[in-house]
């Protein structure tokens, strides 16, 4: 287990190596002066100059690189060309918004997406099941701001029951803070529970078929016991592992959703640096939500042992 | 050559076969099919069908409500939306299949020769995983930013993040078909690698990439709305459905059907593909029908 645990880590080393190597490159490789890219069509050639040295610009490709990863293994994500503060305080002071949509989605959509996952699997081919399915495709299907602007139609607009758009910290009051991240919790939500019960559904109905399912109906287990302690204990493998590459779905999510909902988060950060060409930003915008993509899914590799006894590593 | 007379990969897909199956699977394929069709025709024929110029700009005519001139009202610069909204599927369409096109091509490349030089594989496996480490939406606005929003880069920055994904299923359908007899005997006799390569087991991959063609073209259509939308998309004033809905974004309390007509269009167009694709999917691969997909 510990050997295998090793490996793992360390297989995620290159995998973050490229990652990096590709948004070192992105800007080098671009066609044309990477600080005049940087800078804009008034740039001084004193702005200029200012880009070049705070990114190191002047000096060889290779010395680039490696200064740039020293930092970065040092925690020193670069500063910020627009504002000139460092972007891990920019990070810091954005992060709440975003944490609190992300974390309250994820509850969410497991809390709702298991139970219609495993309904649909256990309805198979009723009304039910196709509902799950139909609502499925659906949520894969209706882009993330459609939700978004749809939902504050009705609930902010129409029924007046929540604001429209903004964010209060919790520090401002429990109240407030709910009334705030429900309507974007819906939205980003939608996606990932569409992705959780389409997979719950299909996991289900392939271990329903066990042996061992129709041994424990036959002992006379209520069905309740056999769905979820026989069956979706042997499903869950493959839901935690779209639960993990669902991620990627969620970190896009947030960048949208933040837009829609005026939530001053890291996702919209990233958007106001993609806009400004504030590379330093993008660079660590990308290096950040890559790395909590690659770690999310190595813990869930690693969780395996503990869903499954019969994998052993 | 002996070879060349060995039995054909078993799944032969004719177009007409497929057709033939998806039509029959469900009546909500036709539906999707036929909004699809009318979709893309709209598009193509858009200077014909639409009622004013989409770039049109009329001051005076501002955010004007649907009337029997502008169908759909006007937007914040009294250009007529239901033009817009119809030349804008253009840019969507073409990003899609275009998409679909370049990744396919690409993909099939990197994933018919990893899977077949061991070497090769470790290498080019670990720039597929990194670059699927990277949030798709994350990656393209990053290139968008840097090299300047034109058609031809917006397609490149779509098309980066769906390229592994393509790799990754070429590979595989090739690491299993290379075990086959017919492989071996094809080797065995001597045939030239791009012929073992073209005719023996790019075949096999042709099925899973149809569907996964169908997925990608979705995947981008949404892709390019979620750049415009961002405002990192392809330049304003071309109408693209993301842009129509960007430009809408900041009126949508006073006229939010410049989001919803656009977002309406855009769901039907890819709800559509995908039904298409899980179709394709279902004809294609029998032992897939009943769970409905995992992906």
């Amino acid at each position: 287990m510990l050997g295998y645990l090793i490996r793992r880590v360390l297989a995620a080393i290159p995998v973050m190596g490229v990652v990096a190597l590709f948004v070192f490159l992105l800007l080098r490789l671009t066609p044309g002066d990477p600080a005049a890219i940087l800078a804009g069509d008034n740039a001084t050639p004193e702005q200029l100059e200012r880009i070049r040295t705070s990114l190191g610009l002047n000096e060889p490709l290779y010395t680039q690189f490696f200064t740039w990863i020293g930092r970065l293994l040092h925690g020193d994500l670069g500063v910020s060309l627009i504002s000139n503060v460092p972007v891990t305080t920019m990070l810091g002071s954005r992060l709440e918004p975003t944490l609190s949509i992300a974390l309250t989605t994820i509850v969410l959509a497991v809390l709702v997406a298991v139970p219609l996952g495993v309904v649909a699997a256990w309805k198979h081919g009723t009304w039910i099941d196709r509902f799950v399915m139909a609502l499925s495709v659906i949520g894969f299907s209706v882009p993330v701001f459609v939700i978004g602007y749809l939902l504050i139609q009705i609930f902010a607009i129409e029924l007046r029951w929540l604001p429209v758009q903004g964010f209060r910290s919790l520090s401002r009051g429990f109240g407030p803070f709910v009334e705030r991240i429900t309507l974007p919790t819906l939205t980003l939500s939608f996606i990932y529970i569409a992705l959780i019960a389409r997979m719950t559904r299909a996991a289900m109905l392939d271990v329903l078929d066990e042996d061992y399912v129709r041994t424990a109906r036959a002992k006379g287990i209520p069905e309740r016991g056999v769905l979820l302690r026989h069956a979706l204990r042997n499903a869950a493998v493959p839901v935690i592992t779209v639960i993990g590459t669902g991620f990627a779905l969620l970190i896009s999510g947030v960048v949208v959703t933040e837009t829609v909902f005026n939530l001053p988060g890291i996702g919209r950060l990233t958007v106001d640096a993609v806009l400004a060409r504030d590379y330093p930003v993008i660079q660590a915008m990308i290096l950040l939500a890559s790395g909590i993509y690659v770690a999310v899914n190595l813990l869930i590799d690693l969780s395996y042992t503990l869903l499954d006894p019969r994998i052993r590593y | 050559m002996a070879v060349d007379a060995l039995p054909e990969p078993s799944i032969r897909i004719t177009p007409r076969r497929l057709g033939r199956d998806v039509l029959r699977t469900s009546p909500i394929i036709a539906v999707a099919v036929l909004c699809l069709a009318a979709i893309v025709l709209l598009a193509i024929f858009a200077p014909l069908v639409a009622p004013h110029d989409p770039q049109l700009l009329a001051p005076a005519l501002r955010l004007k409500p649907a009337n029997a001139e502008f169908p759909l009202g006007t937007d914040a610069y009294g250009r007529d939306v239901l033009s817009r909204i119809l030349y804008g599927g253009r840019i969507s369409l073409l990003i899609g299949l275009g998409a679909a096109l370049f990744s396919i091509v690409i993909g099939l490349l990197i994933g018919l020769v990893s899977g077949f030089f061991k070497w090769l594989d470790a290498v080019m496996m670990r720039i597929m995983d990194g670059l699927m480490a990277i949030p798709s939406i994350l990656l393209a606005i990053a290139v968008v930013s840097l090299s300047g929003a034109s058609l031809t880069t917006v397609l490149i920055a779509i098309t980066i993040p769906e390229i592994p994904r393509v790799a990754r299923l070429v590979r595989s359908v090739v690491l299993s078909a290379r075990e086959e007899p017919y492989v071996e005997a094809a080797i065995s006799v001597g045939s030239s690698l791009p012929k073992i390569m073209w005719r023996h087991l790019m075949p096999n991959t042709v099925a899973p990439l149809i569907v996964q063609g169908t997925y990608v073209c979705a995947s981008a259509i949404l892709t390019e709305a979620i750049l415009s939308f961002l405002g990192a998309g392809i330049s304003p004033e071309i109408p693209t459905w993301g842009n129509i809905m960007a430009e809408g974004r900041a009126f949508f309390q006073i006229k939010p059907s410049l989001i919803f007509w656009p977002g309406l269009m855009l769901s039907i167009a890819i709800l559509s593909v995908n039904l298409i694709g899980d179709a394709a999917r279902d004809a294609l691969d029998p032992r897939m029908k009943r769970r409905g997909g995992n992906a």
